[in-house]
C-alpha cells in the first residue's frame, strides 16, 4: 500500500472521527475480522464513511463499499479515492440485459471481502428506511456462510442534509446488531421485512 | 519563601507544575492500594466513580501543563479543541432543525477560529464584545434567511447559548494565561492554576456540605443536592483558598478572597445552570447516552470553567486597569 493510500486513509478516518465521532456500538457481535454483508439504513452521502470509521483496523481493510461505476470513476481522484482507499466494488446503474447486476458483488464475496450495502437503493430522510431491494436476499441465499449484519446509523442526516455541501460536527453513532441468517424456505419479502425491522430494532430511543 | 522568589519566572512555574505532578502522583498511589483492598460491590462502585474522577484530574492536569509548555500559539489552538469537542457535544443534544445548518457551519467554523484567533493575538477589546455583540446579531440573520420561521427564537436562543457557554465562556481560560499584567509578566499560569484552584475547592466543598447539611433543595426538579448554604459554604471556601493562594498572585490578600469568592460561586452556578440543561435534554451525565455516542462528557468537565473564567478574567482585568 503506497504513502498517499495510507495518508488519505487515515485523513479520511481523522476527519470523520472529528466530525461525528464515528462511535461503533457492538450490540449484538463483536467486532470479530469474520466475513460479513453489513446492512444499514441510508440517510446521507457520509454513511459509508462513517461505518469505515468505526470499525476496527484489521476490519477495514477486508470491507468494501458498493460504488455507482458512472459517477466515481468519473473524475481521476474519485476514481483512486474508491479503488485505493476504499476498495470499492463498483456496479452499474444502467441495466443490460445480458449481465446480473449483483455480480461484481458475488465476485467480492467468493474473494472472502466483506461487503457493506444499503439495501434501501437511495437516500431517504423521513425516519423510517424505505422497503429493502432483492440483493440482499439474493446474496443471503447465494452465501448461507456469511454473517448479514444489521447496522443503524444515527443523526447523519444532521451532519450534512441533502443538499449542503459542508458538514456540520455532530455526534454519530453505528449500532451493529446480531448476526440475522435466511430461515430454510423463507419468503423474499417476508425475509427482506424481517431485516429492515432488524435495523429499525437497533435504533436508540430517542428522549 | 524569599529563596522561591529570587528565582526565575520559568523556574517557578516549573515549580508549580512539580508540585502539582507530585500531589497528583501521591493521591493517585493512595487510590491505588485502596483499590485492591476494596472487597464490596458497594466500595467498588464507589471506586470507579472514584478513579473516573481520578483519571479526569490527571487529564486536566496534563493539559493545563500542556498549554503552558507549547505558549500562546500552542494553548490557544488547545483550548479551540476543546470548545470544539464541547460544542459538539452541546449540538447533539440541542435538536438543531435543518435549517440551522448554515447558521452551524458559521458557529463551528467562522465564529470559534476567530474567536481564538483573537485571544491568541490578545485582542482583548474585540475578543469581549465579538460573540456578545456581532455574533448575537449574525446568527439570527443567518436563520431567517434560511426560511424556515418554525420556532425561530427557541432554535436562535439554543445555538447562541452553546456559542457563549462552549467558546465565548471556555476561550476565556488561555486569555487568562495570556493576559500580561503590569510587574507579572508571563505568570499567567499562576493566574488559570490560582482560578482552577478556587472554582475546584468551591465545587467540593459545596458537594461535601450538601451531603452534610441535608438542607431542603433548591429546585429538587434539576438538582437534588443544590441548596443556598452549600452553595455559600463552597463559595467561602474558595474565598478562603484564594486568600491563602495570595502569595501566587498579584493582589492583595482581600482581593483574592474577593476575586476567589466570585469565581468558586460562579462555577458552581455554572454548573447547576448546566444539571438544569442536561435534564431538559434528558441526559444525566453529557455524553452518556448509548444513542449520542462515546462523547467523554467533556461539557461536564469544562461547564464550571466556563462560568468562572469569564467572571475572573474580567476581574483581574479591570483590576489591572485600576493600577497605576
Amino acid at each position: 500500500m503506497s504513502i498517499a493510500v495510507k495518508a488519505m486513509g487515515m485523513a479520511v478516518s481523522f476527519v470523520a472521527r472529528l466530525i461525528t465521532g464515528a462511535q461503533g456500538h457492538w450490540t449484538g457481535c463483536p467486532p470479530e475480522a469474520l466475513q460479513r454483508i453489513y446492512f444499514a439504513n441510508h440517510q446521507s452521502h457520509l454513511d459509508w464513511v462513517l461505518i469505515w470509521a468505526a470499525l476496527p483496523n484489521d476490519l477495514r481493510v477486508r470491507t468494501r463499499p458498493i460504488a455507482a461505476r458512472d459517477y466515481w470513476t468519473a473524475s481521476k481522484f474519485k476514481h483512486w479515492l474508491t479503488r485505493e482507499v476504499f476498495h470499492a466494488v463498483y456496479v452499474s446503474r444502467q441495466r443490460t440485459d445480458d449481465q446480473d447486476p449483483l455480480e461484481p458483488l458475488v465476485e467480492a464475496l467468493h474473494h472472502g471481502d466483506s461487503l457493506v450495502i444499503f439495501p434501501e437503493g437511495t437516500r431517504s430522510n423521513k425516519g423510517e428506511p424505505q422497503p429493502f431491494k432483492s440483493g440482499l436476499y439474493h446474496l443471503a441465499e447465494q452465501f448461507p456462510g456469511v454473517q448479514l449484519i444489521p447496522v443503524w446509523i444515527d443523526n447523519v442526516q444532521r451532519v450534512m442534509p441533502k443538499g449542503e455541501v459542508v458538514p456540520v460536527p455532530i455526534l454519530c453513532t453505528a449500532t451493529f446488531g446480531a448476526p440475522m441468517q435466511l430461515e430454510p424456505g423463507e419468503d423474499k419479502r417476508v425475509f427482506l421485512e424481517r431485516a429492515r425491522e432488524a435495523v429499525i430494532a437497533l435504533r436508540p430511543l430517542v428522549t | 519563601m524569599d529563596r522561591l522568589r529570587a528565582l526565575g519566572v520559568e523556574q517557578q512555574v516549573a515549580l508549580l507544575f512539580l508540585a502539582l505532578f507530585g500531589l497528583l502522583m501521591l493521591v493517585s498511589i493512595a487510590v491505588l492500594v485502596r483499590t485492591l483492598r476494596a472487597q464490596h460491590s458497594e466500595q467498588s462502585e464507589q471506586h470507579t466513580r472514584m478513579l473516573r474522577d481520578l483519571r479526569a484530574l490527571w487529564v486536566g492536569t496534563v493539559v493545563f501543563w500542556l498549554s503552558w509548555l507549547s505558549g500562546p500559539l500552542g494553548s490557544t489552538l488547545l483550548f479551540g479543541v476543546f470548545s470544539f469537542l464541547a460544542l459538539r457535544e452541546f449540538i447533539t443534544l440541542a435538536h438543531t432543525r435543518r435549517s440551522d445548518h448554515r447558521s452551524l457551519i458559521l458557529a463551528f467554523f467562522v465564529v470559534l477560529p476567530l474567536q481564538y484567533a483573537l485571544v491568541g493575538s490578545r485582542s482583548f477589546d474585540l475578543f469581549t464584545v465579538f460573540i456578545p455583540v456581532y455574533v448575537f446579531l449574525a446568527i439570527p440573520v443567518l436563520s431567517a434567511l434560511a426560511g424556515d420561521p418554525e420556532r425561530f427564537l427557541e432554535r436562535n436562543a439554543k445555538i447562541q447559548w452553546g456559542i457563549t457557554v462552549c467558546v465565548f465562556g471556555l476561550s476565556h481560560a488561555p486569555a487568562t494565561l495570556l493576559l500580561d499584567f503590569p510587574g507579572y509578566a508571563g505568570r499567567g499560569a499562576f493566574l488559570l492554576f490560582f482560578l482552577v484552584m478556587v472554582a475546584a475547592s468551591a465545587q467540593i466543598v459545596q458537594e461535601l456540605m450538601s451531603r452534610w447539611l441535608r438542607r431542603r433543595p433548591v429546585a429538587r426538579h434539576i438538582d437534588r443536592s443544590f441548596s443556598y448554604r452549600a452553595w455559600m459554604a463552597g463559595a467561602l471556601a474558595a474565598a478562603l483558598v484564594g486568600a491563602l493562594l495570595v502569595w501566587i498572585t498579584p493582589f492583595r490578600i482581600w482581593q483574592a478572597a474577593l476575586i476567589g469568592l466570585g469565581a468558586g460561586a460562579c462555577g458552581t452556578l455554572g454548573e447547576f445552570v448546566m444539571k438544569a440543561l442536561k435534564k431538559d435534554a434528558g441526559v444525566r451525565h453529557w455524553g452518556n447516552h448509548a444513542s449520542v455516542t462515546g462523547a467523554v462528557g467533556l461539557l461536564d468537565r469544562v461547564a464550571p470553567l466556563c462560568f468562572a473564567a469569564p467572571v475572573f478574567f474580567h476581574s483581574v482585568r479591570w483590576y489591572a486597569s485600576l493600577q497605576p
